[in-house]
């Protein structure tokens, strides 16, 4: 038997701390990344099948819908390392208490844009 | 018994792969950033480089793991019929053998070129 509980999914009511942002954006990034799996499989076969398959993967990745895909793939990766260096730091023991895994939290989620806004500007 | 060793195992392949996948995925991107390959011939002969031919060998099923444990863990969360949530994992484990296979072929292909 399944106790019932209550389940309040109000989501302009619900705030969520800094931790569990730093954690469903871990989760969100990691899906985005596993989604293009497929695609940079392909671009990374046909770069590598000769000049002319070299030349077409050059071009899919100069295009601008992929050049977009490629800067939010660009914050999925730089989010999901830090917060994952985050995560093994936590299995570590460090970190632990609220206020420091707060404060390591909001590093992590503006670490991954900062970084994403100074690359594009480089 | 069985059941809490595997969510141990998933646990300990999550954290090893992605010290490796860390390090190995920051390198080459960083590399592809800032001396991105001129032509087909740089890039062919960057990939057959021993060290890189060795590190994507690895990488690539150390990746695939830590995909494939990570889209089970976000799977088994939101997707709660047995027979979607089945015939999810087996989508996704088809798409990442396919791609892991592609990629492999890929790697060893431009070592003979």
């Amino acid at each position: 038997m399944k106790p019932k509980r209550p389940v309040f999914l109000d989501l302009w009511r619900i705030k969520l701390p800094a931790m569990g942002l730093a954690s469903i954006l871990h989760r969100v990034s990691g899906v985005l990344m596993v989604l293009s799996i497929p695609l940079f499989a392909h671009l990374f076969h046909q770069s590598l099948e000769g000049p002319a398959g070299f030349a077409a993967a050059s071009a899919t990745l100069a295009s601008w819908p992929v050049r977009l895909l490629l800067l939010v793939l660009a914050w999925s990766l730089l989010h999901h390392l830090f917060a994952g260096v985050r995560y093994l730091a936590l299995d570590l023991g460090l970190g632990l208490e609220r206020e420091a895994a707060r404060r390591s939290a909001q590093v992590v989620i503006g670490a991954a844009v900062a970084v994403l806004v100074l690359g594009v500007m480089l | 018994m069985s059941r809490n060793a595997s969510g141990l195992k998933a646990w300990l392949v999550q954290r090893v792969t992605a010290v490796y996948l860390a390090v190995f995925l920051t390198y080459v991107v960083l590399h592809l950033i800032l001396s991105p390959p001129a032509d087909y011939a740089a890039w062919a002969a960057w990939v057959a480089r021993p060290w890189i031919s060795l590190g994507l060998l690895v990488c690539i099923p150390l990746l695939l793991a830590h995909a494939w444990v990570g889209i089970r863990d976000v799977l088994m969360d939101y997707v709660k019929p047995l027979g979607a949530r089945v015939g999810a994992m087996a989508a996704f484990a088809l798409v990442f053998l396919a791609s892991g296979l592609w990629a492999l072929q890929a790697v060893s292909s431009a070592g003979v070129r």
